[in-house]
């Protein structure tokens, strides 16, 4: 017989029960009442809406059960088992749960209720903040929300200042010596933080606090814990505990058999827990309770691992050395930025936990250590450059996010995953917070899978190491290289990659001397082929804006070689059907028509795409053609590891697809917004930010370090987003080195790209200057001027297209 | 007796014309399409024809080593076809035609195969 559920909220939790009950089948009807307005989404991931505000982005997956939403439960009939909704629904259940969660805490200072004071928990909240907006803001509250709200503040636009009550920052996640490292580092990005003080008063633009000083503040935000949401259960009789939070056996039952209670508004065990892991163990425990199983909350990791403001933070197990005895080892190196420290037992024998500040590289090995024999000497664990491939007992979980046991890593290697791509594929570890990816890697080598960074056979290095070797000795012929650092005759991965690589170093024309041989055919003939043996023309068009009188010297072109035509997605026109011979004379006609090469055929700038902008657009708030223009001329004839692509939005509508790009610019009421990474093709992905509300100063300073920074140490074919994405760090550390500047290597990137700008020179111009050059366009060496006999083509809706060179004897593959 | 078959050859450029590590492509009389190339250890002519896109094509590959070997790798799907043999290392039982060549006072001689 159909039994019902009803469960009270549709957070993360309660979602998380419905999904699990569902997948497992069972014979409930479920019903799900939510207070909130909309489906259930990711608030973990809350602080990442701030970078685009699409709610749909923080979606979880769907579930198939009847729901009400914006329907508050406002009654529960214990007795007959039913509850009433604010809209007077009234709903029988046999099982009930209570996934109600919590609300953020308010201390009621004067003033906490004016209209510029906020909370952060929903996206409704981030919105409100958003449309009220301010210059000065203050977080109230320095522990992780507080930081992350902070951070939200910044992206958008305002300066935010934090207080914090405790005597240090994240109080419940690290002790003393960590929050002081985290502190520093906060307040090198500018931020303020005042510790150890409390809120007295808010005013409308400023808050007191109670030494007496005054924060300028035209918005707060209260970030100062959270409560469970228990007054139902209060209400309607069940037992609470004495700081709040429903009461629950080890099976989450609540004091009245038929309702359970999960998430952030029971207490398990005396104790009420804010994250999320938690709440999804006792959801669990409730889905295997409801199908007849007799499951047990088996305790909570609260292990957290997060970089904060780009600062990483991980704290696990007994952090605060509370259990008897307990030992604490501390390294703590304020100069490069580093604190750690472990609890051990009294006995130094057993790992408890441990505190990681700055850098949280051990993180994944240590956690995995909780509660087992030291592999090593306290000491030597935390050491810098600490040997972090200490062997891990086969059951110690690697991915905690995931569960996965270091022995189904070891035998998803052995079945032939070669790789942190294909290991994330086969067990899912690495797929979640991503903390065990370096772990992943030692044990892929422990394994004795090797991890060639080889660029071919001929180069033992990797791309990258050979533009530092070429950079570094001034060689800049492939011979001379390969005779140095490679071995062999080269081939068709490393004389192209070479090629792009003194490109990229200003060596002059890439068709000069020794240089033309390594060229690939696209870009030996400046021109990119097509499947029949003949190329097509692609002149740049900056920003695709173009007077009537240069497309007319396209048309003309086109009709008078009998060039098919056609618009790219780059906002260009493409001229195909050329013949090598054709190419100067075509290309006579565009120079001088004041055209120049648009680098179709190269791994270099394509084009940057723009919207119409504020100069024509109702809703354009700034001169999207015109930012298109200047980056387009900026940076044409930049040679790079991969086609890079661009785009500029005039406004927020973003009809440029700018976010589909290798860096795409946004505009903003304040100056634009830039995104990194983003790409079509096979794998589509959108840029994300890296840096917001800047001026265009900035902006193209920004570019310039990014785009000269992925010349350099991006591997072959390998466009930003896959460069990105491998990169340890990510895009944090890509903001660390490009904004903070962290390798100290910002100014040279800049004047690389200065040194590109002022060097570059149009390369058709530079082939129809130079006879030798120009004697390379011939279809044969003996009979220049005598075409290709195997070229023909037909028409096709009034244009020419290649005639199918019959079947090919073999097919490709 | 021995019938003599004669060898057509076809001059199709001076040596120096050449780009050293890259081919050109040249019309023999015939109408067929070969491509020369100049590498370290000397001349090599293939067939122009790329079985595998059916473009006339070779003579704009790159030329290099495939573990040693002396090859050319077409442009178009990036085989790789042995520049002495004409073999192609990336389909076994594919090969492309050879021609015989030779530096003739200074010029370079294509003979029919």
């Amino acid at each position: 017989m159909t039994r019902t559920l009803v469960v009270i909220g549709n957070g993360m939790v309660g979602h998380h029960l419905v999904r699990t009950l569902t997948e497992r089948g069972g014979d409930w009807h479920v019903v799900v009442l939510a207070e909130e307005p909309r489906p259930a989404y990711d608030r973990v991931a809350l602080s990442s809406y701030v970078d685009g505000w699409d709610a749909d982005r923080l979606s979880l997956p769907p579930v198939n059960v009847e729901t009400r939403l914006g329907d508050k439960v406002v009654e529960i009939d214990r007795a007959a088992r039913k509850v009433v909704t604010s809209e007077g629904f009234v709903q029988d259940y046999d099982a009930l749960v209570l996934a109600t969660g919590s609300y953020p805490f308010v201390p009621p200072v004067p003033g906490h209720d004016r209209a510029n004071c906020f909370v952060y928990r929903t996206i409704e909240d981030l919105d409100a903040i958003r449309a009220h907006g301010g210059g000065n803001g203050v977080v109230i509250g320095g522990g992780l929300l507080g930081l992350e709200a902070a951070n939200a503040l910044r992206l958008m636009g305002i300066r935010p200042q934090v207080v914090e009550l405790a005597p240090r920052l994240m109080p419940l996640q690290v002790d003393e010596g960590g929050g002081a490292l985290l502190r520093r580092e906060i307040l090198r990005l500018g931020l303020d933080v005042h510790c150890g003080v409390s809120v007295a008063g808010v005013e409308d633009d400023r808050v007191v606090l109670s030494d007496g000083s005054e924060l300028p503040a035209d918005i707060v935000v209260f970030s100062a814990g959270v409560r469970p949401r228990d007054d139902l259960a209060r209400r309607f009789g069940l037992e609470v505990g004495e700081r709040g939070g429903i009461i629950v056996d080890d099976g989450c039952r609540t004091s009245d058999e038929s309702i359970y209670a999960i998430g952030e508004c029971a207490c398990v065990g005396g104790r009420v827990y804010g994250l999320v892991a938690p709440g999804y163990a006792m959801a669990e425990v409730v889905a295997d309770r409801l199908l007849g199983g007799d499951k047990n909350f088996p305790g909570a990791d609260t292990s957290t691992k997060l970089k904060l403001l780009g600062v990483d933070v991980a704290s696990f197990g007994d952090a605060h050395a509370a259990s008897p005895g307990a030992l604490e080892v501390v390294h703590n190196d304020p100069v490069s930025g580093s604190y750690k420290k472990i609890v051990v037992s009294d006995d130094a024998q057993t790992l408890l936990g441990g505190v990681l500040v700055g850098d949280a590289s051990a993180y994944a090995t240590l956690r995995a250590f909780v509660g087992r024999p030291l592999p090593a000497d306290p000491g030597s664990l935390i050491a810098p450059a600490a040997a972090t491939n200490t062997a891990l007992p086969d059951d110690a979980q690697v991915c905690s996010c995931h569960g996965v046991t270091k022995a189904a890593i070891v035998t998803a290697i052995g079945t032939g995953c070669a790789d942190v791509p294909s290991l994330k594929a086969c067990t899912k570890a690495g797929t979640g917070c991503g903390s065990c990816v370096p772990t992943l890697k030692q044990l892929l080598t422990s394994c004795g899978v090797e991890q060639s960074k080889a660029l071919c056979e001929h180069f033992p290095q990797s791309r990258a190491e050979l533009f530092e070797i070429i950079r570094a000795t001034g060689i800049r012929t492939f011979s001379r290289l390969v005779d140095e650092h490679g071995s062999g005759a080269g081939c068709d991965l490393c004389k192209p990659a070479v090629a792009s690589i003194l490109a990229s170093l200003n060596s002059g024309h890439v068709l000069e001397g020794e240089q033309a041989a390594l060229q690939d055919t696209n870009d030996h003939f400046l021109a990119n082929l097509q499947r029949n043996g003949t190329y097509s023309v692609v002149p740049r068009i900056p920003g695709g804006e173009i007077t009537p009188q240069k497309l007319m010297v396209i048309a003309e072109v086109a009709q008078d070689f009998g060039l098919y035509t056609k618009i790219t997605g780059g906002q260009r026109i493409d001229l195909f059907g050329a013949t090598v011979d054709q190419l100067p004379l075509i290309w006579r006609r565009l120079v001088d028509a004041g055209f120049e090469s648009g680098h179709a055929y190269g791994k270099a700038l394509r084009t940057v795409k723009s919207c119409v902008g504020s100069t024509w657009c109702r809703y354009g708030v700034q001169d999207s053609v015109g930012l298109a223009i200047e980056l387009e001329l900026r940076y044409r004839g930049l040679r790079s590891p991969h086609k890079l692509k661009a785009g500029v939005s005039g406004c927020a509508r973003e009809c440029a697809e700018a976010r589909g790009k290798d860096f795409g610019v946004i505009a903003t009421e304040l100056g634009w917004n830039l995104y990194v990474g983003g790409n079509g093709g096979f794998t589509p992905r959108h840029a994300e930010l890296l840096v917001s509300d800047v001026d265009t100063e900035t902006l193209i300073r920004t570019i310039d370090r990014f785009l000269m920074f992925y010349v350099r140490t991006a591997d072959r074919l390998q466009r930003t987003a896959a460069w990105i994405e491998a990169m340890e760090g990510g895009l944090d550390h890509l903001r660390d080195v490009i904004v903070h500047d962290s390798l100290g290597i910002a100014a040279d990137l800049e004047a690389a790209m200065r040194a590109h700008v002022r060097d570059y020179a149009d390369e058709w111009r530079g082939v129809l200057e130079d006879p030798v050059k120009l004697a390379r366009f011939s279809s044969f060496v003996n009979a220049p001027g005598v075409p290709d006999p195997t070229i023909s083509f037909r028409e096709e809706r009034g244009q020419r297209v290649p005639v199918q060179l019959g079947i090919p004897e073999v097919m490709a593959r | 007796m021995t019938a003599v078959q004669e060898r057509t050859w076809t001059t199709v450029c001076r040596y120096t014309d050449l780009l050293p590590g890259r081919g050109v492509a040249a019309l023999l009389p015939g109408g067929e399409q070969v491509a020369v190339f100049r590498t370290g250890d000397g001349l090599h002519v293939l067939s122009n024809h790329d079985p595998f896109s059916c473009a006339a094509v070779l003579s704009r590959g790159i030329v290099g080593d495939r573990g040693g070997v002396p090859v050319v790798v077409s442009p178009v799907y990036k085989q790789a076809f042995e520049l002495a043999t004409g073999r192609c290392l990336d389909d076994t039982g594919v090969a492309v035609a050879t021609y015989p060549v030779e530096v003739w006072d200074g010029y370079v001689r294509v003979g029919s195969p």
